[in-house]
C-alpha cells in the first residue's frame, strides 16, 4: 500500500515536471505545441537510445511511459531489442511493433471522439 | 485636376457620403464594454449554420442586408459590393456575394480590409463610378483559429501575447451620387499603407508586426496633408492590441510626430475588456469593421466626433509563410472620416 501510494507521488512530480517543460516552452518561446510534441518524442529516443531514460521509467513509471518522451522512448526500445533478435530489419520494424498498442488507441480514441464531441468556442 | 496630394494622399473633392452601416457581433462581443451597441449578435458560434466558416458568411450577408434596409434601399439597388475576410481564397465575402447578388470585388487585405474597401469605394464613389456601394468584412474566432494557428478540435493553449480574434461584421455604404446629401458622415481623404516588415516572425504578436506600418501610413499621412495628431479628434487603428499601439507611439514619437495617447483608439484594445481574459486584445477584419459601425460612424454622424482618421491594420503572413520561418509583413490603409452639418431647409 504504502509502496503504491509513493510511486502515485513519483510518477505525479516526474510527468508533472515533463508537462511543466511544455508548459514552459509554450510561455517563453515561439514554437508551436505541434513542434514541441515532435520535440518530445524525438527526445525520448534520444534518450532512450543513450539508456538514460528507462532509469526514469523505472523511477517514476507512467510518469515517464505516459507523456510523449515515453511514446520516443517505446519507438527506441523496440528497435533497438528486434535489432538483437532479427538482425538489421528489426531496426525498422521493431520501432513500430513496440509502440503498436499507443498507436492503435491513439487512433481509436481520436476517431471516437472525433464521432460524439464538436468543437466550440473557447471561453 | 489631380485629386494627389504629397506622395501617398488622395483627396476625395467630390465627398462620398457615408450613408448607411450596419454591425453584426458574437456573444463575448456583446459581453465587452461596447455590447450594446451592435446591430445585431449571433446567439452562439454556429448561428444556425452546420460549420464555423458557413456562420461567418452569414454574418457577413447579415450586416450587408441590415445596412441596405437602413439606407431604404433593395439589394439590387447597391452597384457594387467591395469585401474582403481572412479565410483561404476569402470564401466568406465571395460566398457571401453569392448569395447576395451585388456585383462583387473581392479584396484582400487581412485585417486592414476594413479601410482598403473604404479607400477603395471612396475612389469608386468620388469618381462617379457608383451612386451606392457597400465596403464590407467580417472575422470569426473559430474559423481564425484553424486558418491561422490549429482548430479548435486540437485544444490548444494561447500564448501570453496572442490577440483575440473578433466574432463580427460590418458593412458600409458610401454614396457618390444623389443620395449622399443626407449623410452625416463624408469621406475626405485616403491614404494607401506600403507594406512594411521589419523582421517580426512570432505570429501570436502579430500587433508588434502591423505597428510600423501603422506608424509608416500616419507619418505619410500627416506630411501629405500637413496636419498632426491633433486635427484629429481620434486616431483610430484597427487591431495592433495593447502591446502594438504601445509600440506604436513609441515609434511616432521616434520619427517626431507628437503622439498624445488619449487620441490614439485601438479598436483591438477597447472591443473586450480587460476581465474577458483576452491577453492582447481583440483582432481579425470584424474587430475594426463591427467597431466602426458600432461606434465610430455612429459618434461621428452625432458630431460628438468631428474628424477622425481610421486606419484598420493587417498582417499579410499565411500558414505556409509562417512554417517556412518567413516574418510578418504588415499594411495599413487610413481614410479621414469628418461629420458633417445637416444642410439647412
Amino acid at each position: 500500500m504504502m509502496d503504491m501510494l509513493l510511486m502515485i507521488v513519483k510518477a505525479f512530480v516526474v510527468g508533472g515536471v515533463l508537462c511543466a517543460i511544455g508548459q514552459v516552452l509554450i510561455l517563453k518561446t515561439q514554437l508551436t505545441s505541434t513542434r514541441i510534441l515532435v520535440g518530445y518524442v524525438t527526445a525520448g529516443v534520444i534518450l532512450g537510445a543513450l539508456g538514460l531514460y528507462k532509469p526514469l521509467i523505472d523511477f517514476a513509471g507512467a510518469g515517464a511511459t505516459v507523456p510523449l518522451t515515453g511514446f520516443g522512448y517505446t519507438l527506441a526500445h523496440g528497435a533497438i531489442e528486434a535489432v538483437r533478435s532479427e538482425g538489421l530489419l528489426g531496426a525498422f520494424t521493431g520501432g513500430v511493433v513496440a509502440a503498436a498498442g499507443g498507436i492503435a488507441a491513439a487512433v481509436f480514441f481520436g476517431y471516437f471522439a472525433a464521432l460524439i464531441f464538436k468543437p466550440k468556442m473557447k471561453s | 485636376m489631380s485629386k494627389r496630394i504629397g506622395s501617398r494622399t488622395v483627396a476625395l473633392p467630390a465627398q462620398p457620403g457615408v450613408i448607411a452601416w450596419a454591425s453584426v457581433a458574437g456573444q463575448k462581443e456583446k459581453d465587452g464594454p461596447y455590447g450594446d451597441r451592435f446591430d445585431q449578435v449571433i446567439p452562439d458560434e454556429l448561428n444556425g449554420e452546420n460549420s464555423f466558416e458557413a456562420a461567418e458568411r452569414s454574418m457577413l450577408e447579415m450586416a450587408v442586408k441590415l445596412c441596405a434596409g437602413k439606407a431604404g434601399c433593395a439589394l439590387g439597388d447597391v452597384q457594387m459590393l467591395l469585401a474582403g475576410d481572412l479565410l483561404n481564397q476569402i470564401i466568406s465575402a465571395g460566398f457571401a456575394a453569392r448569395n447576395l447578388q451585388i456585383p462583387f470585388y473581392g479584396l484582400y487585405g487581412a485585417c486592414s480590409t476594413m479601410s482598403e474597401s473604404l479607400s477603395l469605394g471612396g475612389m469608386l464613389a468620388d469618381g462617379g463610378f457608383a451612386d451606392r456601394l457597400i465596403c464590407a468584412t467580417c472575422s470569426h474566432f473559430c474559423t481564425a483559429e484553424r486558418q491561422y494557428r490549429a482548430p479548435l478540435e486540437l485544444g490548444n493553449q494561447r500564448t501570453p501575447t496572442a490577440q483575440w480574434t473578433v466574432t463580427g461584421a460590418g458593412a458600409v455604404m458610401l454614396s457618390g451620387g444623389p443620395a449622399k446629401r443626407r449623410a452625416r458622415v463624408v469621406l475626405t481623404h485616403t491614404t494607401c499603407g506600403r507594406v512594411i516588415d521589419l523582421g517580426i516572425t512570432d505570429q501570436n504578436n502579430m500587433g508588434a508586426a502591423m505597428a510600423p506600418a501603422a506608424a509608416d501610413t500616419i507619418v505619410a499621412h500627416m506630411q501629405d496633408m500637413g496636419r498632426s495628431a491633433a486635427d484629429y479628434d481620434l486616431v483610430i487603428t484597427g487591431d495592433l492590441g495593447r502591446l502594438g499601439r504601445d509600440l506604436l507611439l513609441e515609434l511616432l514619437t521616434q520619427k517626431g510626430i507628437d503622439a498624445p495617447e488619449e487620441r490614439f483608439f485601438d479598436c483591438g484594445c477597447e472591443i473586450f475588456s480587460p476581465r474577458q481574459d483576452t491577453h492582447a486584445g481583440g483582432s481579425g477584419c470584424g474587430c475594426a469593421a463591427s467597431m466602426l459601425c458600432a461606434h465610430i460612424l455612429p459618434e461621428l454622424a452625432a458630431g460628438r466626433l468631428r474628424r477622425v482618421l481610421f486606419m484598420a491594420t493587417g498582417a499579410l503572413l499565411s500558414p505556409t509563410t509562417t512554417m517556412q520561418g518567413e516574418s510578418i509583413p504588415g499594411v495599413a490603409h487610413a481614410v479621414v472620416l469628418e461629420h458633417r452639418e445637416a444642410e439647412e431647409g
